[in-house]
């Protein structure tokens, strides 16, 4: 199989690219996502190539983009609607939570909805008021839908055509710190990564650090580093936030007995506070020192300015591995 | 009432010559701010920025139609009409520098903090409104400014509705610039005009030439003294569709190029409302070159005082962040503060800032 050397970005455009063109059901909708080819230029060339029926620009009403996404996706189309950012997807909450989720269930499995809600979302681009947060635990905490943060090229492309494919709905949130950031190897044709399965993407034995998207750069950063002083640090990248790898998680925190998790959401009822729960419900006797969390603060998301105090650093980072295993 | 040229086509309203000046050289401390804030994006001094240029025949005539103690509710490219209800320059450059200092409205400032998230503060208008008038301030009206791409979400239907039902004090003022970033007028509504959606919420709606700052004057101060003393009969709020366009991309993160042609927008850099408005004065003796070279004279060293200003502003101590999410730090937040200074002292700023 061939492949190229894309961005996370252009891997989304890809994956797009190949699903539409394996499947006429696909289809792409949203603000600026026809001519202009998104603002982050996702969905580049495909309105020149599948025309206005398939690369729908919609009026700028995320409420309307979520709401009739679900009827078509309803209707046996698959669409993959998109939110130019995702601070902008509460207009359209009331349909992710009330309708997109819930469709299944309701009907008893009559309606199903396979239709994937992208958006760019979280920190780090010296970006205006309301571009930056990383809100993905709304999402998890909704049954019914799946949630997906890709950290490189490959999965990006892989899980974006898995999320399509799949039977039910899926929040694909897209860290745009690294949509442009590095290049990697992705196949030219079809491929699928699967949802559910975290990677581990560094072994070691002294510590288990669990991240995902963007943060996943200043985590292997850090782990890195810390080489220098001696520690062996395990990465795990969740890359599915719900439903969560608990065996992958469980699995690493046996063979280190110690654990950091990463992101930048706020601390307060983060993917954190999930993956804690899980070592302690699964893996007790195996603990020897506290679950680190380093997160974004429990604040609103400051302007940029001030975001690099916000974000997890790689100091930071290494802070928090050095307390785990030095406790 | 003014044309392309300037030249008076309909009834002038009745402002004292000394406004009608002012209305001038607001407009072009605008257009000047504007230039020079977009030059700042490009030199990496400042964020990204969205432009108003085209768009100051509608923020300077409307906003000068205000009274000292009407309220003023914006979206995010309001950067003319903010200034003439007192923000300070300094404030929007340092708004878009990721200075949280931006949004601190001044004392006596009746301004709301610009809203990003499209047609969210239209709501917070009629609320605003409504509370003026649950108080009996009969004398205060609300303004509230959103785009054409605003009119599909729908916060702006429910923010018109209340306002219909409650008949609060309201005017609603869309610049219909044409553009939704990409997205044109017409992807927006099947409807002929925005202003004929006031129908449906059972208040008056009006199209005016936006790029006409007369008569954009006109129309709003119209709405706003019917806001206030509504005739026998008659409803308070008013929809305004003030027809316009803007002449640069939606923010510097956007190349308009790519969507729209060049033909269009030539046509309407030809109603450029600055050229207009100074075509009628200079025609009806108000001003002549020497007031125009000292107006731009005062504009430019404005903007230059007030960009000096903003870039030698201290940055923002990171220590802010905690200090402002509640009335007082919860314990959490105590102690995330003191686990983040504690940090600072150990690592310094080297240890969060990246390149």
């Amino acid at each position: 199989m061939s492949s190229q050397n894309l961005t996370i970005v252009q891997a989304v455009r890809d994956g797009l690219y190949t699903e539409m063109n394996l499947d006429d059901e696909v289809l792409v909708m949203g603000e600026d996502v026809g001519k202009n080819g998104g603002v982050f230029r996702a969905t580049e060339g495909l309105w020149d190539e599948f025309g206005d029926d398939r690369v729908i620009d919609t009026p700028l009403a995320e409420s309307g983009i979520v709401g009739t996404a679900v009827g078509m996706a309803a209707m046996g189309l698959k669409p993959v609607p998109e939110i130019q950012f995702s601070g902008f997807m509460y207009p359209g909450f009331d349909q992710i939570v009330s309708h997109m989720s819930r469709f299944r269930n309701r009907t008893r499995g009559r309606y199903t909805l396979p239709m994937v809600l992208r958006a760019p979302y979280g920190g780090g681009i010296r970006a205006p008021e309301s571009h930056s947060e990383s809100k993905e635990m709304f999402y998890a905490h909704e049954a019914g839908l799946k949630v997906v943060i890709p950290s490189t090229p490959y999965d990006t492309k892989g899980l974006l055509i898995s999320a399509i494919r799949d039977p039910d709905p899926v929040i694909f949130m897209e860290p745009k710190l690294i949509y442009r950031a590095f290049r990697g190897e992705v196949p030219e044709d079809d491929y699928t990564v699967p949802i559910g399965e975290a990677a581990v993407r560094r072994e070691g034995t002294d510590v288990s650090v669990f991240t995902f998207g963007a943060m996943t750069r200043p985590t292997l950063e850090a782990v890195e580093n810390l080489e220098e002083e001696g520690i062996d640090a395990e990465v795990v990248d969740i890359r599915t936030i719900s439903p969560l790898d608990r065996e992958t998680i469980v699995e690493s925190f046996k063979k280190t007995g110690r654990a950091v998790v990463v992101h930048e959401a706020p601390k307060n009822g983060g993917l954190g506070a999930e993956i804690t729960a899980t070592i302690q419900e699964e893996a007790l006797l195996y603990q020897e020192a506290p679950v680190k969390r380093v997160a974004g603060y429990d604040v609103p998301y400051p302007l940029y300015a001030l975001e690099d105090y916000y974000l997890p650093s790689v100091a930071r980072v290494e802070e928090g591995i050095r307390e785990a295993v030095n406790f | 009432m003014l044309d392309e040229d300037g030249t008076v086509v309909g009834e002038v309203p009745d402002i004292d010559d000394e406004t009608l000046v002012e209305m001038y050289r607001y407009m072009r401390l605008a257009r000047h701010f504007d230039t020079r804030a977009v030059s700042l994006q490009r030199q990496g001094r400042m964020g990204t920025y969205p432009p108003l240029s085209g768009q100051e025949g509608a923020q300077i005539g409307s906003a000068i139609a205000l009274d000292e103690q009407d309220w003023m509710v914006p979206s995010y490219r309001e950067h003319g009409a903010s200034l003439l209800r007192g923000l300070p320059l300094k404030q929007t450059l340092l708004y878009w520098m990721g200075h949280e200092k931006g949004n601190e409205m001044p004392e006596g400032v009746n301004l709301f903090p610009p809203a990003v998230p499209i047609a969210s503060q239209i709501p917070h208008a009629t609320g605003a409104a409504w509370a003026k008038k649950l108080r009996g301030e009969d004398d205060t009206a609300v303004i509230c400014y959103f785009g054409d791409g605003a009119t599909s979400e729908g916060d702006f239907h429910e923010g018109l509705n209340f306002a219909g039902v409650f008949d609060t004090p309201n005017v609603f003022f869309c610049n219909n610039n044409q553009w939704a970033i990409s997205v044109p007028r017409e992807r927006q509504t099947a409807a002929e005009t925005l202003a004929q959606k006031a129908t449906a919420y059972g208040i008056d709606g009006v199209q005016v030439d936006g790029m006409d700052p007369l008569a954009v004057y006109s129309v709003t101060k119209a709405a706003l003294d019917k806001a206030k003393n509504p005739g026998e009969g008659e409803g308070r709020p008013t929809l305004i569709e003030a027809v316009q366009y803007r002449f640069g991309a939606h923010t510097t993160a956007d190349d308009p190029t790519v969507y729209r042609d060049d033909d269009e927008v030539e046509e309407w850099k030809a109603k450029d409302p600055i050229p207009r408005l100074e075509s009628f004065l200079r025609e009806t003796g108000r001003i002549d070159d020497e007031a125009v070279e000292a107006i731009e004279e005062d504009v430019k060293q404005r903007v230059a005082d007030a960009i000096e200003a903003a870039e030698s502003d201290p940055r923002p101590d990171p220590s802010e962040m905690f200090d402002y999410a509640y009335a007082e730090r919860t314990p959490e937040i105590q102690a995330q503060y003191e686990e983040f200074e504690a940090l600072r002292e150990k690592f310094g700023d080297e240890g969060f800032l990246r390149e």
